[in-house]
């Protein structure tokens, strides 16, 4: 069964079913019914990390490194578990200014550098194709063990003329997928939805594959995990297979390594496609945070058992071929062809993601900029150029691949998977200061980033690259053994004389700290462009603002021109997408500039969408100026505005205050004035008898004496009425002032009620007043002041009298506990007083007011002073003095209310 | 603008607990688990696994659903 013919077979039976779902996902996706939309499967596109580098490798990396291969999926768990602080922020920021790939993402960063997307571009492809060479060398080999099979793989490649060379063809199959799936369109905001949907289920694939040969292992194999553990326990070549001391250089290997897996996560070119260009929810970040690093977990659970098995089984075979190898020998036929589509599933969906992401570079910073340079000597070339960016980006496919072929074909022996994986990974990294630092430093600048690039990767060659190929034997060894020109201090893996780490530590160290040392020093004392302080600012703030404020465009071009450009470069149909429909010979509006560079970018790459926007808009295209002092000013403002609004809130509740304040004031102030004036209208009519009764008498001698008697009577009666007046008058004063002073004491209110009714009886029978008594609470103690709770009880049977009905006047006291206090409650038969009346009489002068109006009764004239002085009294001694309507005799009610005294005790 | 306190708590959540996986998977913490099992074999393996599968269950957790005090605010 394991002829070459089905293995053939199964292999491009699986590449078409990849081609199947491919264009599956993309007819869907141009039905608007998108299978990506879902962070399930945007989980699974990431797993495109794991490559036949995980899949071949883990195993080997395990039987040398032990446990360190775990390093290399603990670090992205983490990078996933950073995602809401870092990955949400560029998958802000790409989307908002279409950037399509890293570099284009570091060069957007730093002022839309078109030599520092070159730059990156560059770094990128000739750190990366070790990398798909790799995947290449593991296709070819994995084909190579299934077919020779227990025969040792005999595999001199360099000896077979290439059209021999099964990795060849892959390389160009995989081109042809590509270029299929991966440059139908041309603006990056159509997304390879076909291609994410088949890297999807590739990483299905591969999982299942590798679970399969992981429980064959330990269960057909072995019977179970004791089993399988309990004999590599027993094995002295196994039993210290796993501690650190088989990692590399320890401890400070271990860290470096956890690092160096970090910062390539988030900045391998093809982890920037499917993280952050490929993600079409920002919120699918969130499920992927967890799902991803379990989608690792998974993969990685078997490693050690297959690794155990291995070693145990097959003694001496090379342990990057465990997986397969290990069903083999069992005489297995199924479950090696499982195995090899997974690897082949594993080596196919980095091939394609990674090639995708690098032809976008190439075209879009190395090719496009130059082109466009170029175009512009000749002016009059007005083609059609979306066929030719197209053009580019597949040449540059089938470019990248065959370049990849190549280093596979001349050096790809010497390594063993894991060297070459960990070696692009540090090429990776040396992005990580330009972009990390980028996002959250304004003050990190272009000048900065590309000395710092450059010379990290210097020192990646240095360390790395030339050691690997010193390995390979394009160098003497002795280059690093003794270093060059037998200079010891400049020995690739010592250099400086730093002994004792290990190779990807010690590169690490050097590469990323002359990096980032460069990128920080230089930032600090140099200047910055305009446009990159715009960029920095949005990139730095992109959590907290929308994108670019719109406005701020101040160059001059028309509909038309924009027009032009678009369809020039994206074809009209995109055109009429970008700019709708209008009158071109219209100037633009500024947001349609925006949107046209926007559109650009996303195709162009930025530092090329501002080249061809400049060339069409005249005058600066933005005011950069009014730019970063909006962007400057907002995060201030922001901030001051805070501020602005809690002070101008506790101003205005200020103001409400001193407005109440002011306006009780007044009112104060209108009630003093009515005071005095009725105070002076109440003194003067006592005084205006008194006087004029004064001057008869003095004038009239002749007056007799029952007359005189009379008026003297009458005079001496005013006098009496004016010095109560005055008196009533000091008292209001004193209670309204606070130096009313009473002397309290224990007393029975029943008593003082009796002597009250005692002193008011004989006048109130003059009036014809009946009075009615109802004491029930016998004897009331209360505190208080016995004369003043008199004048009270005096003044409210005296009111009543005069208020009782005019036919039949009957006036009630009664007296009842209530609660913990006692209530005096005087009523009378009156004609009541409304309701909302009832606390104007409690108003000083009142009853003033209405003996004013006409009545039919003369009443006794009272001050108008009684109620308010009583109700004070009454508050001073803790009570409540209120107007009920009466309960028994149907007028007003008066009632007193006073606290209980406290047991004499 | 007084905005939900749910967001910054999950966010300083997720903070913590990358800094808990990152102290459980260095140095410090990976030399004390580098110690034999019962088998012969270093325990270290088991320990990251373990750990590995603690640190995405408790991000499963705070991502997907959370405390249930956060839903009070």
């Amino acid at each position: 069964m394991r002829s070459e013919a089905v293995i053939l077979a199964a292999a491009f039976g699986y590449l078409a079913l990849l081609f199947l779902i491919a264009a599956w996902g993309d007819r869907r996706a141009s039905q608007g019914r998108s299978v990506i939309g879902s962070p399930t499967v945007y989980a699974l596109s990431i797993a495109v990390y794991c490559t036949a580098w995980t899949f071949y490798g883990s195993v080997g990396r395990a039987t040398t490194q032990g446990a360190s291969f775990l390093l290399i999926y603990l670090g992205p768990t983490l990078a996933m578990l950073s995602a809401p602080f870092i990955l949400r922020k560029m998958v802000r920021i790409a989307a908002a200014q279409r950037l399509t790939s890293i570099a284009d993402f570091i060069s957007a960063r730093y002022g839309k550098s078109g030599a520092l997307g070159a730059l990156v571009a560059l770094i990128a492809l000739i750190g990366i194709t070790p990398y798909i060479a790799l995947q290449l060398k593991a296709i070819t080999l994995s084909h190579a063990v299934l077919v020779s099979y227990p025969a040792a793989v005999d595999w001199r490649l360099a000896e077979e003329p290439f059209w021999a060379d099964k990795s060849f063809w892959v390389a160009l199959v995989l081109a042809v997928f590509i270029i299929l799936f991966g440059t139908r369109h041309l603006d990056a905001s159509e997304r390879h939805e076909g291609m994410v949907a088949a890297i999807a289920f590739e990483s299905l694939v591969k999982l299942v594959a590798f679970l399969a040969v992981g429980l064959f292992t330990l269960f057909v194999l072995f019977r179970g995990p004791a089993d399988l553990f309990a004999q590599a326990g027993a094995s002295p070549a196994l039993r210290g297979a796993f501690d650190l001391a088989a990692v590399e250089g320890g401890a400070l290997g271990w860290s470096g390594l956890l690092l160096l897996a970090f910062l390539a996560f988030l900045t391998l070119p093809r982890q920037f496609q499917v993280l952050v260009v490929e993600n079409v929810d920002e919120r699918h970040l969130r499920r992927a945070s967890w799902l991803f690093p379990l989608y690792l977990l998974a993969i990685n659970l078997l490693v050690i058992p297959i690794a155990l098995a291995g070693m145990l089984l097959l003694e001496g075979s090379d342990p990057d071929s465990f997986v397969l190898t290990l069903p083999l020998s069992a005489g297995l036929e199924g479950l090696p062809l499982l195995v090899f589509i997974g690897g082949l599933s594993a080596a196919t969906g980095m091939v394609i993601v990674e090639t995708i992401a690098l032809s976008t570079m190439l075209s879009n910073q190395l090719v496009m900029p130059w082109l466009l340079r170029a175009s512009r000597l000749h002016a009059a070339h007005r083609g059609e150029l979306r066929g030719w960016l197209l053009g580019i980006r597949r040449v540059a496919i089938l470019l990248i691949l065959l370049l990849g072929y190549l280093y596979h074909a001349l050096l790809g022996d010497a390594y063993s998977l894991v060297t070459i994986g960990l070696v692009s990974f540090a090429a990776a990294a040396q992005f990580a200061p330009a972009l990390l630092l980028g996002l959250y430093w304004r003050g990190a600048n272009r000048t900065g980033a590309i000395v710092g690039l450059l010379l990290g990767f210097a020192v990646w060659v240095y360390t790395l690259l030339l050691p690997g190929f010193a390995q390979s034997g394009w160098l003497p060894l002795s280059f690093v053994e003794a270093g060059p020109w037998g200079l010891d201090w400049l020995r690739p893996y010592a250099l400086f004389g730093l002994e004792g780490w290990d190779r990807y530590s010690h590169a690490l160290f050097w590469s990323l700290g002359l990096n980032l040392a460069a990128l920080v020093g230089l930032s600090l004392f140099t200047p910055q462009s305009r446009l990159e302080q715009t960029q920095a600012a949005l990139f730095t703030e992109a959590l907290h603002r929308d994108a670019m404020p719109a406005g701020v465009w101040q160059g001059e071009t028309s509909r038309g021109e924009l027009r032009r450009l678009l369809s020039r470069y994206l074809g009209a149909k995109v055109a009429t997408r970008v700019l709708e429909s209008g009158d071109d010979t219209q100037p633009a509006p500024p947001v349609l500039i925006a949107r046209t560079e926007r559109a650009l970018a996303g195709a162009l790459g930025s530092a090329s969408a501002r080249v061809l926007i400049n060339s069409v808009v005249r005058g600066e295209a933005l005011d950069l100026e009014a730019v970063l002092s909006i962007l400057d000013t907002t995060s201030q403002t922001l901030e001051v505005n805070r501020r602005l609004e809690q002070k101008s809130q506790e101003l205005a509740r200020i103001g409400q205050e001193l407005r109440a304040a002011n306006e009780r004031l007044r009112e104060l102030d209108r009630l003093k004035d009515e005071f005095v004036a009725m105070v002076s209208h109440e003194l003067r009519t006592p005084l205006t008898s008194i006087r004029a009764f004064a001057e008869i008498l003095r004038d009239g001698q002749d007056l007799p004496e029952a007359k005189r008697e009379q008026f003297l009577e009458v005079v001496v009666h005013e006098s009496q009425r004016l010095s109560r007046l005055i008196e009533e008058i000091l008292d209001l004063a004193r209670l309204e002032s606070g130096r009313l002073t009473l002397t309290p004491r224990r007393l029975d209110l029943a008593m003082l009620a009796r002597h009250g009714l005692a002193a008011v009886e004989r006048l109130q029978a003059e009036r014809g007043v009946s009075l009615e008594v109802a004491i029930e609470a016998d004897p009331a103690w209360v505190v208080g002041d016995p004369d003043r709770l008199e004048q009270v009880i005096i003044n409210l049977l005296d009111n009543a009298g005069k208020f009782a009905d005019d036919e039949h006047p009957r006036v009630r006291l009664s007296l009842c506990r209530h609660k913990d206090h006692y209530r005096l409650a005087v009523e009378d038969n009156g004609p009541g007083i409304a309701e909302d009346e009832r606390e104007r009489v409690f108003e000083k002068f009142h009853q003033i007011q209405r003996q004013q109006h006409g009545e039919r009764r003369p009443r006794p004239k009272g001050s108008g002073l009684g109620l308010p002085i009583s109700r004070g009294i009454v508050a001073h001694l803790g009570g409540r003095l209120w107007v009920e309507s009466a309960p028994t005799l149907g007028g007003a009610s008066l009632v007193m209310e006073l606290p209980e005294a406290p047991n004499e005790s | 603008m007084p905005r939900t306190t749910k967001p910054s708590r999950r966010r300083e959540r997720l903070l913590a607990l990358l800094l808990l996986a990152l102290v459980l998977f260095s140095p410090p913490l990976v030399m004390i688990a580098d110690r034999p099992l019962g088998g012969g074999l270093s325990a270290l393996p088991l320990y990251l696994l373990l750990a590995w599968a603690l640190v995405i269950g408790l991000a499963a957790w705070l991502l997907e659903g959370g405390p249930r005090e956060e839903d009070q605010g």
